[in-house]
C-alpha cells in the first residue's frame, strides 16, 4: 500500500497551490536537508517532466528551496524562501531537464558545502506524498511505508553489525534491509525499514560508531 | 480491521455494525500505532484549517498573483444572500461558495489542507461544513466526515491514483468529489453501502476529466472544478440516499478511473500542453503571466 495513513489523504496542511508540486516538493527538499544535516552553501536542482514544465506556476522552485531551509509544508515563510536563501548567501541554481524520468514529478537535488556534498533524487507521487529513489548514486527501493533508517558510512567491517546490534538493543525489528557500496573501502549505504519507530537517542548511538557519515530516519 | 477496497470497507462496517468513519479510525490506530485521541485531535486541527480557509476566502476580494482567480466565492455568497430565487438551492450554493473560497485561498498561496490534493482542496470543506450547517451537526460530526472521506480516498489512492500528473483531474477533483459524497451520506444518516454508492455515482460523473491548467497554475479551471465538484458531491449523496444504485460496483469505477488516466495523453496530465491550456486564450494568458513574472525578477 503506497498510502498508509489517513493523513496522507486528508493532509498535509500546507501552503498552496499544489500538493504534488508545492507540498511534495517541500518534503523532497526537506528530506535532502535532513540527510545533509546542515544548511548547504550551494544548491543545484534538476527538474524533470511536469516539474520541469510547470515549476514556476506552482512554486515548485520556492518549495524545494523552502524544504532545504528546513521549512515544513505549512511554514508561512515558504513564499519568501528564494529571497531568504539569497540573503543567507546560498547559491541556488535550477536546471530544466528534457530527459524523460520514470515519474513525471521528479527532482534531483545536489547540496554541497566545504565539508561535503549530497545528491538526492525524489519523486512526488500525489497528495504531498513523496518517495526518495536515489541517494548519492545509490538506487533505493523503499516501500515508503515504514520508518526507514538511511546510514551513509565508510565501507568497512563491522558497520552493519554495529547498526544491527543497536537496533536489537532497542528491540527494533528489521523488516527490510539493503546494503550497497560503490567501491571497496569507500562510501556505502545501508537502508533499513523497521517495524517500530526509531528514537533520536538511537540515531545518536549509531552516529557515535566509527565510520558513520550520515544517519537519518524517514517516515518515522 | 484492515481494508484495501471500498467493498471490504463496507463489508467490515456492516458486519461489525460500525460507521465507515469508525472503521477508518480503528485501522489508523492499529496501523500507525497511535492513540485514538491523538488521531482525532490531528483531524480536528485539519478541520479548523479548512474552516479558516472558508472564512478567509468568503471575505476577500483580492486576485491571485497571476490575476487568474479570486473574488468569485464572495460573488457567489452575495448572490446567494440577495437573489430572490436560487435555481440550484441554498444548500448546493453554500457548498459551491465555500469550495470556491478554499480553492481561491490555495491559489493565493494561503494555508489549506490537501484533500486529497491541493488542487482539489475546496470540495471537502465546502460539502462537509455545508452538510453540518444543514443538519445542525457539531464539530465532531464534521471530523467523523473527514475520516469517511479519508477511508474512500485511501482506497482510491492505493488502487488507482490521486495526482493530476498521473491520472488527470478525474484523479484529483474526481477523487475529492467521491470522497465528499461518502462523507455527506454518513453525516446525513445514510448507511455504509449508500456511501459507497454515492462514491460510484460521483466518480462516474468525473471520469475522463483532464488536467489542463492554464499556464500550469492551479487556478483555471481548477477553482471552478472545485465548485462543481462540491455540487456533484451533494447531488450524488442525495441520489444514494434516495436508494439509487450504481450498475458498476464502486471498486470497478475506481479501477476504470485509473485505466482512463493511464490512457490519457501526457498533454492532458498537468503539463499545461493540452486542453484549455492550449486554447488561443489559454496560450495568450500564459505568455502574459510569464512575461510579468520575468519582469518582476
Amino acid at each position: 500500500m503506497k498510502y498508509r495513513t489517513v493523513f496522507d489523504i486528508i493532509g498535509p496542511v500546507m501552503i498552496g497551490p499544489s500538493s504534488s508540486h508545492t507540498a511534495g516538493a517541500a518534503r523532497i527538499g526537506r528530506t535532502a536537508r535532513t540527510v545533509f544535516g546542515r544548511v548547504p552553501k550551494e544548491i543545484i536542482i534538476t527538474l524533470y517532466g511536469s516539474f520541469a514544465k510547470t515549476y514556476r506556476g506552482h512554486g515548485t522552485d520556492i518549495a524545494l528551496v523552502g524544504g532545504i531551509l528546513d521549512f515544513d509544508t505549512y511554514d508561512e515563510r515558504m513564499p519568501l524562501s528564494l529571497q531568504m536563501a539569497k540573503k543567507a548567501g546560498i547559491d541556488v541554481r535550477f536546471v530544466e531537464s528534457e530527459e524523460i524520468a520514470d515519474h513525471p514529478n521528479t527532482a534531483r537535488i545536489h547540496l554541497s558545502d566545504d565539508q561535503g556534498k549530497l545528491e538526492v533524487v525524489g519523486i512526488s507521487i500525489g497528495g504531498g506524498k513523496i518517495e526518495i529513489v536515489e541517494l548519492n548514486g545509490f538506487e533505493l527501493k523503499l516501500s515508503g511505508n515504514s520508518p526507514t533508517l538511511l546510514v551513509l558510512h565508510k565501507d568497512q567491517f563491522g558497520a552493519v553489525a554495529d547498526v544491527a546490534t543497536i537496533l536489537a538493543k532497542h528491540e527494533i525489528n528489521i523488516g527490510y534491509m539493503q546494503v550497497a557500496r560503490k567501491e571497496k573501502g569507500l562510501e556505502a549505504l545501508m537502508s533499513i525499514e523497521t517495524d517500530q519507530s526509531v528514537t533520536p537517542e538511537l540515531l545518536k548511538e549509531i552516529r557515535q560508531k566509527s565510520g558513520m557519515y550520515s544517519v537519518t530516519v524517514l517516515n518515522n | 480491521m484492515n481494508f484495501r477496497s471500498v467493498a471490504e470497507l463496507v463489508e467490515l462496517a456492516e458486519t461489525e455494525g460500525l460507521k465507515i468513519s469508525e472503521v477508518m479510525i480503528r485501522q489508523e490506530v492499529e496501523v500507525m500505532n497511535r492513540s485514538r485521541e491523538e488521531i482525532w485531535e490531528e483531524m480536528g486541527r485539519n478541520l479548523d484549517v479548512m474552516g479558516q480557509a472558508i472564512e478567509r476566502g468568503l471575505s476577500q476580494d483580492g486576485r491571485s498573483a497571476s490575476g487568474l482567480s479570486g473574488g468569485d466565492a464572495k460573488r457567489i455568497q452575495t448572490y446567494k444572500e440577495t437573489a430572490p430565487v436560487l435555481l440550484s438551492g441554498e444548500t448546493v450554493l453554500d457548498a459551491v461558495a465555500s469550495a470556491t473560497a478554499v480553492s481561491e485561498v490555495n491559489a493565493m498561496m494561503g494555508i489549506i489542507v490537501a484533500t486529497p490534493t491541493a488542487g482539489a482542496c475546496g470540495i471537502l470543506p465546502g460539502t462537509i461544513f455545508t452538510t453540518a450547517k444543514k443538519f445542525q451537526l457539531d464539530r465532531d460530526a464534521m471530523i467523523a466526515g473527514l475520516f469517511v472521506s479519508g477511508a474512500i480516498g485511501y482506497c482510491i489512492a492505493n488502487n488507482a491514483c490521486i495526482s493530476g500528473a498521473t491520472g488527470g483531474c478525474q484523479a484529483e477533483v474526481g477523487s475529492a468529489t467521491a470522497m465528499a459524497a461518502a462523507a455527506v451520506v454518513e453525516m446525513a444518516g445514510g448507511t455504509p453501502s449508500q456511501a459507497a454508492e454515492a462514491v460510484a455515482i460521483a466518480l462516474k460523473n468525473m471520469l475522463g476529466l483532464v488536467c489542463d491548467p492554464i499556464a500550469g497554475l492551479v487556478e483555471a479551471p481548477c477553482v471552478k472544478r472545485n465548485a462543481m465538484g462540491a455540487a456533484i458531491a451533494m447531488v450524488a449523496a442525495d441520489l444514494a440516499l434516495a436508494g439509487v444504485k450504481s450498475i458498476i460496483p464502486t471498486d470497478e469505477v475506481i479501477s476504470a478511473m485509473y485505466k482512463i488516466g493511464q490512457d490519457m495523453p501526457v498533454a492532458l496530465r498537468e503539463t499545461a500542453l493540452g486542453g484549455l491550456a492550449a486554447t488561443p486564450t489559454g496560450k495568450a494568458l500564459e505568455r502574459q503571466i510569464f512575461q510579468n513574472t520575468k519582469e518582476d525578477e
